[in-house]
């Protein structure tokens, strides 16, 4: 097998939090993400999957260096993301590409749908205008759009067919890797199906990398090779798709998976799994195993040591003193 | 079976805009029975939300009820004036929305805020109305109640939020609880705790309950029956086993084989709705499904399909149903 397209070490980043006086130094840093690591291979969708303020969308920005980390290392096709300098930079980011939830909002609202796509050849200087604009009537036609959509303007649109637009803006540099932050989220259902296609044609079309970001572990699952579960700044499972449903072996991943509800009237609330409490703060988040407060199977252990992630012999990465 | 505690007959609440009138419900019509749970479920714009709205009086211009009745007991709803309605409204009708946090005024502390409630509606003095309020968080589940009363909404987390507008909503002991988009800002397993609260209060008050939501998993655990609208009207309702089982319109078999499950793998056929939901203002003439429907036919275009009880209560919105019912199943695809 090759090299892993993106490979992931460490990454951390933390935010000074509660800063009391200019001179003094940030008393409390919430932890963000906390030193997570993964590869991904080309053509190959990683999915990461968690409730919010588990660190996903803090991870997407600091693979694309959108913010800096604290901490770790980013390499995208053998090459450090992370010290890259402003010029080389640059270049990387033609590499990777970020499509957020909300399109309209990520949409310039002034500009038409056809300069809105060609907005990233124009950046980086690639072609003559009129080669931009050809380019970027070509991404319309790919995305399932119409040419004639060009000179249109976003608020025209809605919001399944402005995802379109993101898309086709995010694929027009040919990118290696394209980061998607909760990209059908928003939709509604019927839409969501027809987004979901459409990324998973791009993908085979232009053998794209993905690394796809949903609280939805249904969507995640039908679109991902494999799935990454994150926890407070942490992954907590890190294993193939299919696996991970069939065998969750971390008791958040279980609890994950019994509560989503299912569309079968034979499984009624009274079935659904959930968990106590709350997530609890990423500042000052529980000492140990950052789940324990309310994790069913607790033990007296999970509270004074942080469990690794590794292989525990069941195929996947658990980060779990149960399996020690 | 039981007398209805709600009757909705003909209910129309039109938009008038620039754009021309929006009729975002057109001619609804259904009935509620104590202790059961109707979810009305569809996509945006759908008039789910503003069905719901429309039962409380609390929609706003250029939004007007133009014609209709809710009949609650033997009151209709809309012949009432306003004070006549504000003692209903919070009384004999809860109300949760999505968003907990424009829901709770986040000046004043929340324990006040339920109290409020109480103290409009019932003839108690403010210690007793206190004593009620700490009853009800803790029977919502919200830890040391005593201690938690004078907090203010931006001290409890989104689903301890959802906690406590449950709370103000039960306070009266209503007899219909509308919720709309209770969970969807709240997290899965957050969720999961939220819908059984609801179920339990419910239980408690032998409340009817209309649950408006767009996610047809929540519908599968809670409803009893199960209303499916698009582009404001309602296109089938059913009790929640035949709507999962034998759905009959092909928006609602659309919306089962759109869904993307759980035990789906990367083999299984992604089956989207072609198309987008109409724009209200230029719907189509005749079936406003009928653009995007794989079964429509040359009368679907010309005139909108009458509902149709179709089978002890089974009620379908599509000519193609009523020319075939109810022998030939299999042929809509």
């Amino acid at each position: 097998m090759s090299a892993p397209l993106l490979q992931v070490r460490g990454l951390t980043k933390h935010f000074p939090v509660e800063r009391r006086s200019l001179l003094r130094r940030p008393e409390k840093v919430l932890k963000a993400v906390d030193g997570i690591g993964f590869d991904l291979s080309r053509g190959q969708t990683l999915g990461l999957v968690g409730e919010s303020g588990c660190g996903k969308s803090t991870t997407a920005r600091l693979i694309l260096r959108l913010i800096e980390p604290t901490a770790g290392t980013v390499t995208l096709d053998g090459v450090d993301v992370l010290s890259a300098a402003p010029e080389a930079l640059q270049r990387l980011r033609r590499e990777m590409q970020l499509v957020f939830q909300d399109p309209l909002s990520s949409l310039n609202p002034r500009m038409s749908v056809g300069v809105n796509i060609a907005e990233p050849l124009r950046f980086h200087g690639i072609g003559t205008r009129s080669e931009q604009r050809e380019r970027a009537r070509q991404m319309l036609d790919i995305v399932g759009l119409k040419s004639r959509d060009f000179d249109r303007y976003p608020h025209e649109f809605s919001g399944g067919q402005c995802q379109r637009v993101a898309i086709a803006r995010a694929l027009i540099l040919q990118p290696k890797l394209v980061v998607f932050d909760e990209p059908v989220s928003a939709l509604d259902v019927s839409i969501r199906a027809q987004i979901l296609k459409l990324l998973l044609r791009l993908q085979q079309d232009f053998g794209l990398t993905y690394v796809f970001i949903s609280h939805d572990l249904s969507v995640i699952k039908r679109i991902c090779d494999s799935i990454a579960v994150m926890y407070l700044g942490e992954i907590v499972e890190l294993g193939g798709s299919e696996q991970l449903y069939r065998a969750p072996q971390h008791p958040y991943t279980q609890a994950l998976l019994k509560a989503i509800p299912a569309p079968d009237p034979a499984k009624r609330y009274d079935e659904l799994g959930g968990l106590e409490g709350d997530v609890p703060s990423p500042i000052d988040p529980p000492p140990g195993c950052r789940f324990h407060t309310r994790c069913p199977r607790r033990m007296e252990s999970c509270a004074l040591r942080i469990p690794d992630l590794r292989d525990r012999g069941h195929g996947q990465l658990v980060a779990c003193h149960l399996y020690d | 079976m039981a007398e209805p505690i709600l009757q909705v007959q003909g209910l129309r609440t039109h938009f008038t805009t620039r754009q021309g009138v929006i009729k975002a419900v057109d001619g609804l019509s259904f009935n509620l029975e104590a202790g059961k749970t109707l979810c009305i479920v569809g996509e945006s714009g759908s008039g789910k939300t503003v069905s719901s709205l429309s039962i409380m009086r609390l929609v706003d211009l250029p939004g007007r009820i133009v014609e209709g009745q809710i009949l609650y007991r033997d009151t209709d709803l809309l012949k009432l004036d306003e004070a006549e309605m504000e003692k209903i409204r919070g009384d004999r009708i809860g109300m949760v929305f999505q968003d907990p946090m424009a829901s709770l005024n986040p000046a004043f502390r929340i324990g006040d805020q339920i109290a409020e409630g109480i103290l409009i509606h019932q003839e108690v003095d403010k210690a007793e109305a206190r004593k009620r309020t700490l009853e009800l968080l803790a029977q919502v589940g919200i830890p040391h109640p005593e201690a938690r009363y004078g907090d203010y909404p931006h001290q409890f987390s989104g689903g301890m939020r959802q906690r406590v507008l449950i709370a103000s909503a039960i306070a009266c002991r209503p007899d219909i609880l509308i919720a709309d988009e209770p969970t969807t800002a709240l997290d899965v397993t957050i969720q999961a705790q939220i819908l059984k609260l609801l179920k339990e209060v419910q239980r408690n008050l032998n409340s009817a309950m209309i649950l408006v939501t767009h996610d047809l998993g929540v519908v599968a655990a809670m409803a009893d029956y199960v209303m499916v609208m698009y582009a404001g009207r309602m296109v089938e309702y059913a009790d929640v086993e035949t709507i999962f089982a034998q759905p009959r319109h092909p928006y609602t078999r659309g919306l089962l084989e759109s869904l993307i499950r759980l035990e789906d793998t990367r083999e299984t056929e992604l089956a989207p709705i072609p198309g987008m939901p109409p724009d209200l203002s230029r719907l189509p003439a005749g079936c406003s499904f009928a653009p995007r429907c794989p079964a429509a036919i040359e009368t679907c275009g010309a005139r909108y399909p009458a509902l149709q009880d179709i089978s002890g209560g089974h009620q379908v919105a599509c000519h193609l149903v009523a020319d075939l019912a109810p022998a030939v199943d299999e042929t809509v695809p």
